[in-house]
């Protein structure tokens, strides 16, 4: 593309909110009510995180990497390709990250967390799981445009920052998670719809907390 | 020249409307929307059009489908004839081809676009353009914000000159890469060039719109409102008293009439998903145009108020 430098990232969103939450309104319709066994896996999540013990690191990551590779067919692939171009690509990185989690879960080579960054990581996972249903309702959205954990990309994604950060995952881990975070704000806030800070804010703050809690336990 | 109004024509055209109103409350006589030639053909069309980017891409949404259907039913039973889509406007293309595929217009004149990179693949890009719009073939092929141009450009030359497209012609938007569009503009036979213009954004006034003139090439102009910030921008701002001078209730009609008054211009095609909406931007084609006095302070008042 030339002249790139004069595109804004206006030029590159080629559909309005109300496509943006009509598409969740439709895959919420299909899907119900496999929403309470979504939310419930969540709660397994946030279990998970709060044990903490090397098995329940491994059936979290299963359960993320399940997740995300159903969010990278039935969502990116299957809805958000119909409107947006680069749906296609976004089900490719869900996929890769996916079988990311999937390795981690065979091959877990995570420490258990410390207590403070254990509570960090489950009020951001009950965030993800509990809380992000009901931004449908503070944005003046109606219940059936909710996203929720294990079916909608940003729940799953922040859910899945939370477990990364109680076991201090790889680094390769927290790339397309974070990277997601980033371009799910910006179109967010292109589209000037309540929380689009919200994700980015998450990425950053969870990697921000991951790298104090790292410096903390080199400092001791 | 503003028309008489109380000529036998516009006469019977009112009682036209309000007889037709009694039976067929949903949908009014169209109204006399004004028309400018091709200049590479003389071939009039309505300078009011229709655009798709962003509004008709609703993916599968049956309801999000409806409305845009209605749309196009009120667009063509306004007298609108031009719509203008792209590859690049994801589900457009196809939920166009299924509006027109219910509503069945006698007078469509379709208007796409080639964006990809590479020949081949254009010549691919076009036939699958063309089965979701559902059409025997298009009536105007651009090459999109000038990807590939001098490739597919030849393609567009050749299909024209065997009778399988009938217009040729390039795009850009917000001013990009005005100097490559003015060397096409003088050295191709082209027919149409679609650039970005309104009260605001005036840089094509400078040197495309007079070129446009002198090599006969038709403008259509893209992103009239500014993608909807322009309108919003004068919302709640009163229309001063030359709005109803030239027949103007609303800004965005103001808007439009500023545009399509420009003698080099031959349509207009703003996007929108509301029936109102396209009413309203029809009747901007209608009545009485600014002259190039009002059109001065059209611009002067926009760039104050907005």
């Amino acid at each position: 593309m030339s002249e790139w430098w004069t595109y804004s990232l206006s030029d590159f969103l080629m559909f309005s909110s109300r496509s943006y939450y009509r598409l969740f309104a439709l895959y919420n319709e299909a899907l119900w009510p496999a929403h309470l066994l979504a939310i419930a896996v969540g709660v397994v999540v946030i279990g998970c995180i709060a044990v903490a013990q090397h098995k329940t690191y491994r059936i979290a990551a299963l359960i993320l990497a399940i997740s995300w590779a159903w969010v990278a067919w039935a969502y990116h692939l299957e809805r958000y390709a119909d409107i947006n171009t680069a749906g296609p690509y976004f089900a490719a990185a869900f996929a890769l990250q996916a079988l990311l989690l999937c390795v981690a879960a065979l091959r877990p080579r995570a420490t258990p967390p410390a207590r403070a960054k254990q509570l960090v990581a489950l009020w951001f996972a009950a965030l993800a799981v509990l809380a992000y249903p009901l931004l449908a309702l503070a944005t003046d959205r109606e219940w059936l445009q909710a996203e929720v954990f294990g079916m909608a990309p940003d729940p799953t994604v922040v859910a899945t920052l939370a477990v990364l950060l109680a076991w201090r995952a790889h680094w390769h881990l927290w790339l397309i998670p974070v990277a997601w975070c980033l371009a799910s704000g910006a179109t967010l806030m292109e589209l000037g719809v309540g929380f689009a800070w919200l994700p980015p804010a998450a990425a950053i703050f969870v990697v921000a907390a991951g790298l104090f809690f790292r410096r903390l336990k080199q400092a001791s | 020249m503003p028309p008489d109004p109380l000529s036998r024509r516009r006469l019977l055209q009112a009682m036209l409307a309000v007889s037709g109103g009694m039976v067929l409350p949903a949908h009014p006589a169209p109204a006399p929307l004004l028309s400018r030639p091709i200049l590479s053909s003389g071939e009039h069309i309505p300078v009011i059009g229709l655009g798709s980017w962003i509004t008709f891409n609703v993916g599968r949404d049956p309801q999000a489908r409806a409305e845009c259907q209605a749309v196009m039913r009120q667009f063509f039973a306004g007298g609108g004839r031009l719509i203008d889509s792209s590859p690049m406007y994801g589900s457009a293309q196809d939920v166009i081809g299924e509006a027109l595929q219910a509503i069945k217009p006698v007078r469509l004149f379709s208007a796409d676009k080639v964006w990809i990179s590479g020949g081949a693949r254009g010549v691919q890009q076009i036939e699958a353009s063309r089965r979701l719009w559902r059409v025997p073939r298009f009536d105007l092929l651009q090459v999109h914000n000038l990807l590939s141009w001098e490739e597919h450009l030849k393609t567009l030359l050749a299909m024209k000159k065997e009778g399988r497209l009938r217009y040729v012609g390039i795009t850009t938007s917000e001013g990009r890469r005005h100097d490559e569009i003015e060397k096409i503009m003088a050295s191709q036979p082209i027919d149409v060039v679609q650039v970005s213009y309104n009260a605001l954004d005036r840089e094509v006034e400078q040197r495309i719109l007079p070129l446009a003139r002198e090599r006969r090439i038709g403008v259509i102009v893209n992103r009239p409102f500014r993608q909807g910030d322009l309108t919003q921008a004068l919302a709640g701002k009163p229309l001063p008293g030359w709005g109803a001078e030239i027949g103007c209730t609303t800004w965005a009609q103001a808007l439009l009439k500023f545009i399509v008054s420009h003698p080099a211009v031959t349509c207009a095609i703003p996007a929108t998903s509301s029936v109102a909406h396209v009413r309203e931007n029809l009747l901007a084609g209608t009545g009485r145009m600014p002259d190039e006095a009002l059109r001065k302070r059209i611009a002067q008042d926009v760039e104050r108020l907005a």
